[in-house]
């Protein structure tokens, strides 16, 4: 009974590509407006946070997963994409809407040149050369004090709510749309948007080429693939959602400083990509969502167990570790591949012995 | 597996076999000639030529270390002539890089299979059809209709291939879930995928059982029907039977060439590698191989 259930489900869904994942952008944009719309500025802006972390970590996971590269110089992509949009921003002329487009397209050309220095490095030495990335430019900015504000960074000015949507919002919930409010729905439109993209490739020929050249070089080369170009592509693509990552997070925080973008942005972006489960945009999601309300959680934890104000912070940090580590042992495909895993196991023990292999559909992953 | 040809194809009975040898020379499909590979102060390869005919199956043996795979390597790009060239339809090709290969119509399979485990087996073979496609990165980005019709033709491309290499059943699985058998179907099926006019096959018999080898060999044949085959393989009984020529190499130098039954009687090929296991397949008593008759 559940598998006809599921198969007349499957039946209302779009067959088309386009189609299913406009669908789940839509019930997702839904599930925003109405989370946004019940909680308060507080978490109205941990959300905001948790959409720039999940900008850039979906465009990690698409690098790292999809076509093997290691990246650890993603937090300073996000940097790019934040002064690039505090300088845009600064003048005034500009909207928010163009400062953003512009930060990614600023931050994808970044890409190009440190993907092109990447596609013909591997494992470590990829590593490393992303990790120089991390840690120089976060001291372009303070060499070039002139220009992007030294140490104390940049001012950014938010964008606020226009007075029509306001009223409008006000109309139809009886709320005040809060700046948070409007940051929030901000980031999370943009990670939607974001979401569908990445989703309509990782579905196509180019998901599937990314994943070629990460299995087998030389097969795929001999496919016809074109290995470099696949690979700063990827680093493009990766690039860009760490640029409209790091424009929100300037507007959401409203600074560009170096403070905000050191190695440790990069690395938390790569736990929470393989924490999530490495290649999957909804682990990448789950991994973003971790990153910023495990901390607080535990911290309150801390604090209802008796623990002073800097024990209970310093507990955060040692749980996350606690988190990853666990993770990497139980479960090495993330918490999605766990996931996957029980519900493989379950539907194997519901069909028992019939044969997988008659199944003649083939599921793109995603 | 099927066979894909519309003539019976069965060992060297069928009529179309060896079409290509009383022909005075057509034009070759592919060349290499005078090539010479040094690796430091090792000759890897020594003034090597070789010419495969349209619709030839063109088998290259020698004992380990004669430069089989070399000469592979070399065809493909993935090793540079110290001297020689290659040319295809006697245009020559000067700058041979692995990736150009596919759009040429030449397809390669490998020893170690190279199968990404990763996908699916219909994503492999898609893979391997994806010299065919039309449409580019912005209609994949936003998913547009033209990106679609693009996957459905590849997806076709990649089931009729499976379905010739007798892979089919298996479009869902992964390759590291099959047997070692099937694996080495898909990675024929993901060559074929490419509609090659040209198929280099890299030892296909390796690890295979005895009924599998001749189901091959079959296959091969029928496979001319629609392209040339260069075999590197050690099972003798396979490649006398399938061939219509051969080329053998010794330390990098060839030491005969031609039809198998001239190559089988060649004092210096018994000198360099067959004799010994000439006498071994004779033994065997093959059946439905005809090779050792002679």
């Amino acid at each position: 009974m559940p598998d006809s259930v599921t198969a007349a489900a499957r039946r209302l869904l779009p067959s088309s590509v386009l189609g299913r994942n406009l669908l789940g952008v839509l019930a997702g944009l839904l599930v925003v407006v109405v989370v946004l719309e019940l909680t308060g500025p507080f978490r109205n802006s941990q959300f905001a946070t948790m959409s720039y972390y999940a900008i850039a970590a979906v465009g990690l996971t698409v690098l790292t997963g999809l076509n093997g590269q290691i990246s650890l110089g993603h937090g300073a992509l996000m940097a790019v994409g934040a002064y690039t949009t505090g300088l845009l921003l600064e003048t005034g002329a500009v909207p928010f809407p163009v400062a953003m487009l512009a930060a990614a397209a600023v931050t994808a050309l970044a890409g190009v040149v440190v993907g092109a220095a990447a596609a013909r490095l591997h494992g470590p030495y990829l590593a490393g050369a992303t990790l120089a990335l991390a840690v120089g430019v976060p001291g372009l900015a303070i060499y070039f004090d002139g220009v992007f504000g030294g140490e104390q960074g940049l001012r950014v000015s938010s964008p606020r709510p226009p007075d029509w949507l306001a009223d409008a919002v006000y109309f139809v919930t009886a709320g005040d749309l809060t700046s948070a409010r409007y940051l929030a729905y901000i980031g999370w439109i943009t990670l939607l948007a974001v979401l569908l993209l990445l989703a309509n490739l990782t579905a196509s020929r180019y998901g599937r080429i990314w994943r070629a050249v990460r299995d087998d070089e030389v097969a795929a080369e001999l496919a016809g693939v074109r290995l470099g170009r696949m690979r700063v592509l990827a680093f493009v693509v990766s690039a860009a959602c760490a640029g409209l990552g790091g424009a929100v997070l300037a507007m959401v925080v409203r600074l560009a400083a170096p403070s905000g973008f050191t190695i440790v942005l990069s690395l938390s972006l790569l736990t929470a990509v393989v924490v999530g489960g490495l290649g999957s945009l909804t682990g990448a999601l789950l991994g973003s969502a971790l990153l910023v309300f495990l901390p607080p959680a535990v911290t309150g934890l801390g604090t209802d167990l008796g623990l002073t104000g800097t024990q209970a912070a310093e507990l955060a940090p040692l749980v996350y570790g606690v988190v990853l580590v666990v993770v990497m042992l139980v479960a090495p495909g993330g918490v999605l591949g766990a996931v996957h895993r029980l519900r493989h196991a379950w539907t194997r023990r519901r069909q028992g012995a019939r044969d997988v292999g008659a199944v003649g559909s083939s599921k793109q992953g995603g | 597996m099927t066979s894909p040809g519309t003539s019976e194809t069965t060992g060297r009975a069928g009529t179309g076999h060896r079409h290509a040898r009383g022909r005075p020379d057509p034009a070759p499909l592919f060349a290499v000639s005078g090539v010479t590979v040094r690796f430091g102060g090792l000759t890897a390869l020594d003034d090597v030529s070789l010419a495969v005919r349209p619709h030839e199956v063109h088998g290259v043996i020698g004992p380990n270390g004669a430069g089989k795979t070399t000469l592979f390597n070399v065809c493909c790009g993935f090793v540079r002539p110290d001297a020689g060239t290659i040319s295809r339809h006697g245009t020559p090709l000067t700058d041979l890089r692995p990736h150009r290969l596919a759009g040429m119509g030449v397809a390669r399979t490998l020893q170690g299979l190279g199968l990404f485990r990763g996908l699916t087996v219909t994503e492999n073979v898609m893979v391997g059809a994806d010299r065919f496609r039309r449409s580019g990165f912005v209609s994949a980005l936003l998913a547009l209709p033209r990106s679609a019709a693009d996957e459905r033709a590849l997806r076709e491309r990649a089931w009729r291939a499976m379905s010739d290499a007798g892979v089919a059943e298996f479009a869902g699985r992964y390759p590291g879930s099959l047997p070692y058998a099937v694996q080495k179907r898909v990675a024929l099926a993901r060559a074929l995928a490419a509609d090659p006019e040209l198929l280099l096959l890299d030892e296909p018999a390796s690890g295979l059982g005895h009924d599998e080898i001749s189901e091959l060999g079959a296959f091969v044949r029928g496979l001319a029907e629609r392209m040339s085959i260069v075999l590197v393989d050690h099972h003798m009984d396979l490649v006398m039977s399938v061939c219509d020529r051969i080329t053998v190499l010794d330390f990098g130098r060839v030491v005969a060439a031609g039809a198998p039954e001239e190559v089988r009687d060649d004092p210096a090929v018994v000198d360099a590698y067959l004799g010994e296991e000439a006498h071994r397949g004779g033994s065997d008593g093959n059946d439905g191989n005809d090779g050792n008759d002679g």
